[in-house]
């Protein structure tokens, strides 16, 4: 088990320094001036102009002197020094006030999807073929079908300023309330797929050899599905929120664009929109680690679930 | 050996193995082995689908509306004039005007073409790629495998929304045409895994084929087997895959489109209407729901179909 | 625990099972998987089953479990008596108490019989705790028991294993051991050595054998293997398309098969003493249980038939002994044995 971890954590270093090269290599290399590359359309001031050459050690030139500024913008972010965005504000502190926010969203949208994705997973399963399971079916797929710049907006709209049950807007402190119905809309994607995925599953541990032993032993249907076959059901269920939870962070971009949330994806979202290049490498860097961390913990959950990984 | 199993020549041998139900029954029996045509019952199957018909029609509708708009609305969508702004219906524009004072519908039916070519173009590129790589990956096996599953997790790892966003920073400032053909080769380089994956599995069950093996010993070489024999097999469940990803295409450009990062004006976008609607919702929904519905009901559409084929070549899934 | 042991009405047999029939309802259509299955069991003895796959023998072993997955299988008619009362009146929750504690059984394939994710000293101890009522520390010790008893080494230690780290011979200890955990009368070990291997198979089928006279437990072991069953069963009941085509003492059996589907699996089997002769085979295929021939259901496949079997199907004729053979030529088939 101990080497399972350790083997999984030294392919998640290699991954790091692979993606962040990537996203370094592809915002900086062979381009013209990349200064005017990281701001975009808007005109750089000297101040600016000096500050991130300075900063990204822009006047290192080559191959050489890409890597050297890679190692640098490396070191940079493993000591959590992300730089300076174009409105001078530390990229360290905005994303210090923004996590707990995005954190808090992530939870709701996931909570959303465990309570009820799961649940309405498992009784579809159970009865297969019957009215809710083709009802639960239309539906998702009905969500799946429908890109979130649609559903956010539209929610808004008809649960926020047509028919205000919920607030369309969040602001700087949002409330657990305000929270509400942006959480549902960022967790209704998951939901779906959690539901389809966990209906599969339990569908297919149902039919499965086991089950039958398990009756033979006399076992009451209730404890055969809840115990039996809901624990083997649920390790692809739990491998996917897991990875999940890494997308819905950055999936908050247009979620917490659209609500008003001033979470990381806000600053992203916003960091796009001002063409704020520095404020966009920061944040991007940021929520690849994230990313990384997620899979490497649904690895290791993985492996506690399912006892078979564990002695390959 | 009294394993007399094997002498009474059980006809079936992928029925019987691992499955310790009773193997004579016919709920076992509808495999491909025995079934009489795979690809006759899906098309009986999918006859009867309404779902198939009405998501045909939808996405008939949209191709017609990117080819033909002037069929749809005789209004220019690019005729706007500001003392419009959020006026009613009149003169043809059913839906009235958006805060520009641009025909809301007269937008919607054109922001068809931008998305279709998207999404059309990026799936054509998404399916050579992993008609390709897949079937490298699964015919030749060994090392090549390896290398070229390790790539598809790789690639596959990578989150969608924040590589595209990299990746279309460096384009921030060219014109309309090399705009539209980044956002198709961004969502193609990142979104060709999973056709790949479906392919590699397709040509591993076509390679182990009884015909396959026949062909070889013919003499027929590498190229000819795959070409003849094992493409075909690859093909339909690939372009399963790639009819629902033109869906996932279209609603990804639309995404970042509305991010500000896809296309931009003078394009005229679903992504970029529903990103302006939005900010003028209090005044008037209307510009943020046509065009809403519409990119709604083409990914839908896309996403129905290739469902609904899946569905009919795979009846365990139901 | 439920019901006391009430004692075998005399004259009834402790399991019996009178003219079942099972269906199989699918998209494709009605398959008449068991068509009149009658046989019976004593306290302590032991009858094979045995059947080519599709005969039916399994399901009529889930039957009696009541462990049929419906749909797609439906009982039909018939009864299955234990204890001559009617298992198949009775109501759900009353059959779920008899398994397990009356009627337990045990799988072919332990790998995926076995519960991967659990260790099986949990799955073992399941039924002591669920079903006994015994305390976490009670049902340990009942479980080191057990599989002490079914011969796993350093059982105590193996508790916390899972059954992927078992080997196949021992997987299916720890089946067995399972199923012995609440003191069966009955035990039906459906194929219970198919999936393992030649010397493995040996150990098991002694495992069982001895299991069953010390334990005082009545067994049905089925098999589609003529060999397995020689030295262990003391009847064996043939099936063939969801029917018993012959019934008889495991000796008489041997001797004389009286029907011609027995007398086929028999020459294919290669034998020690009739060495250099070409093994024979039972031509032709298993019918389609959709579409089972009229008459009788072997005739495509038998040297014997005659106009008769195109036409009639043949009752179960009782020969010498007590033996039964459901052949409209078994007393020829009987005779004929030279062949």
């Amino acid at each position: 088990m101990l080497r399972f971890i350790l083997r999984r954590l030294l392919q998640m270093v290699l991954a790091f320094f692979g993606t962040t090269l990537i996203v370094y290599a592809l915002m900086f290399a062979g381009q013209g001036d990349p200064i005017q590359a990281l701001a975009g359309e808007r005109p750089v001031t000297a101040a600016q102009r000096a500050y991130l050459t300075e900063k990204y050690h822009l006047d290192a030139t080559g191959v050489g002197g890409f890597f050297y500024r890679y190692v640098n913008y490396l070191g940079g972010l493993l000591r959590g020094d992300l730089g300076q965005s174009l409105t001078g504000r530390q990229i360290g502190d905005i994303l210090a006030a923004a996590w707990p926010v995005t954190v808090k969203l992530a939870l709701i949208a996931m909570a959303v999807t465990v309570l009820f994705g799961v649940t309405a997973g498992v009784i579809a399963a159970i009865r297969r073929s019957g009215v809710f399971d083709h009802a639960t079916l239309v539906l998702t797929l009905l969500v799946l079908g429908i890109p979130t710049i649609v559903l956010a907006p539209l929610a808004q709209y008809f649960l926020g300023v047509r028919w205000p049950i919920f607030p369309p807007t969040a602001g700087a402190q949002p409330s657990f309330r305000a929270l509400l119905l942006p959480g549902i809309v960022l967790g209704s994607l998951s939901l779906a797929t959690a539901l389809r995925l966990t209906r599969t599953s339990v569908t297919e541990n149902l039919r499965a050899d086991y089950v039958r032993t398990a009756r033979s032993k006399g076992l009451m249907r209730r404890r055969i599905v809840g115990v039996h076959v809901l624990r083997n059901s649920l390790i692809p269920v739990v491998t996917f929120l897991g990875v999940e939870l890494g997308n819905l962070m950055s999936g908050a971009i247009i979620t917490e664009g659209v609500f008003n949330i001033p979470g990381v994806g806000f600053n992203l979202f916003r960091g796009i929109r001002t063409e704020d290049g520095p404020l966009v490498v920061g944040i991007v860097s940021v929520l690849v680690v994230v990313y990384l961390l997620a899979n490497l913990v649904v690895d290791v959950l993985y492996a506690v679930l399912d006892p078979r990984i564990r002695y390959e | 050996m009294s394993d007399f199993e094997t002498v009474a020549a059980t006809e079936d041998q992928s029925a019987r193995r691992g499955v310790s139900g009773e193997p004579g029954t016919p709920d076992r029996a509808g495999r491909p082995g025995r079934s009489r045509s795979l690809a006759g019952d899906a098309w009986r199957d999918l006859r009867r689908n309404p779902v198939f018909w009405l998501s045909l029609l939808l996405v008939v509708l949209v191709a017609a509306m990117a080819a033909f708009p002037g069929l749809f609305t005789a209004n220019d969508p690019r005729d706007c004039v500001l003392s419009r702004q959020h006026a009613g219906p009149s003169g043809g524009a059913i839906f009235g005007y958006d805060f520009q004072g641009c025909d809301t519908f007269a937008r919607a039916v054109y922001g068809a073409r931008a998305s279709l070519l998207v999404g059309a173009f990026s799936a054509l590129i998404t399916g050579v790629i992993a008609l390709v790589v897949g079937m490298l990956a699964g015919f030749f096996g060994g090392w090549v495998d390896a290398v070229l599953s390790r790539v598809i997790d790789i690639v596959l790892g990578i989150p969608l929304l924040l590589a595209a966003i990299v990746l279309l920073k460096r384009v921030s400032t060219s014109g309309e045409t090399v705009r539209l053909l980044a956002v198709i080769l961004v969502l193609a380089l990142l979104g060709w895994t999973t056709a790949a994956r479906v392919v590699r599995s397709s040509v591993l069950t076509a390679r182990e084929q009884d015909y396959v093996a026949a062909a070889r010993m013919l003499g027929a070489g590498n190229g000819r087997i795959m070409w003849r024999h094992i493409l075909p097999n690859a093909l339909a469940p690939a372009i399963v895959v790639l009819t629902i990803a033109l869906g996932s295409f279209i609603a990804a450009e639309a995404t970042l489109s509305f991010l500000g990062i896809g296309l931009k004006a003078p394009t005229i976008s679903w992504g970029i209407d529903i990103d302006a609607g939005r900010v003028h919702m209090r005044e008037s929904a209307t510009p943020l729901i046509v065009p809403s519905v519409f990119l709604a009901l083409t990914v839908l559409a896309f996403i129905m179909l290739g469902d609904a084929v899946r569905d009919a070549f795979d009846p365990k899934l139901r | 625990m439920p019901t006391p042991a009430s004692p075998t009405p005399p004259g009834g047999h402790l399991l019996e099972v009178r003219d079942l029939h099972v269906e199989f309802r699918t998209r494709e259509g009605v398959a008449r998987v068991i068509n009149g299955v009658t046989y019976h069991l004593d306290r302590g003895e032991t009858l094979a089953v045995l059947g080519e796959s599709g005969s039916g023998k399994s399901v009529t072993a889930q039957a009696i479990m009541g462990i049929l997955d419906t749909p797609p299988a439906y009982v039909r008619g018939g009864q299955i008596r234990y204890r001559g009362r009617d298992l198949l009146t009775r109501s759900e929750e009353e059959r779920r108490q008899v398994r397990g504690t009356e009627i337990a059984m045990i799988f072919q394939d332990a790998l995926s019989a076995l519960n991967p994710v659990f260790p099986v000293g949990w799955q073992i101890g399941e039924s002591l705790r669920q079903r006994a009522g015994m305390s976490r520390a009670d049902a340990r010790r009942r479980t080191v028991e057990l599989m002490d008893l079914v011969r796993i080494p350093a059982a105590a230690k193996r508790l916390g294993d899972h059954p992927h780290q078992f080997s196949g011979g021992m997987r299916q200890r720890v089946m067995i051991a399972m199923a012995l955990a609440l003191d069966p009368k009955v035990l039906i070990a459906d194929e219970p050595t198919t999936a393992l291997d030649v010397t493995v198979q040996a150990q098991i089928m002694d495992l069982l054998a001895d299991l069953r006279r010390d334990l005082g437990m009545a067994l049905v072991l089925i098999t589609h293997d003529l060999g397995v069953v020689a030295g262990v069963a003391d009847r064996i009941a043939v099936m063939y398309a969801g029917r018993i085509v012959e019934h008889a003492d495991v000796h008489a059996l041997y001797r004389a098969p009286a029907h011609p589907y027995t007398k086929g699996l028999l020459e294919s089997i290669p034998r020690l003493d009739r060495r250099g002769g070409a093994l024979s085979t039972i031509r032709g295929l298993p019918p389609n249980l959709m579409d089972i021939p009229a008459g009788c259901p072997f005739h495509p496949r038998c040297p014997y038939a005659r106009q008769v079997c195109l036409d009639e199907v043949p009752h179960d004729l009782v020969l010498a002994g007590g033996r039964t053979s459901a052949c409209h030529f078994a007393q020829e088939v009987h005779d004929d044995r030279a062949g």
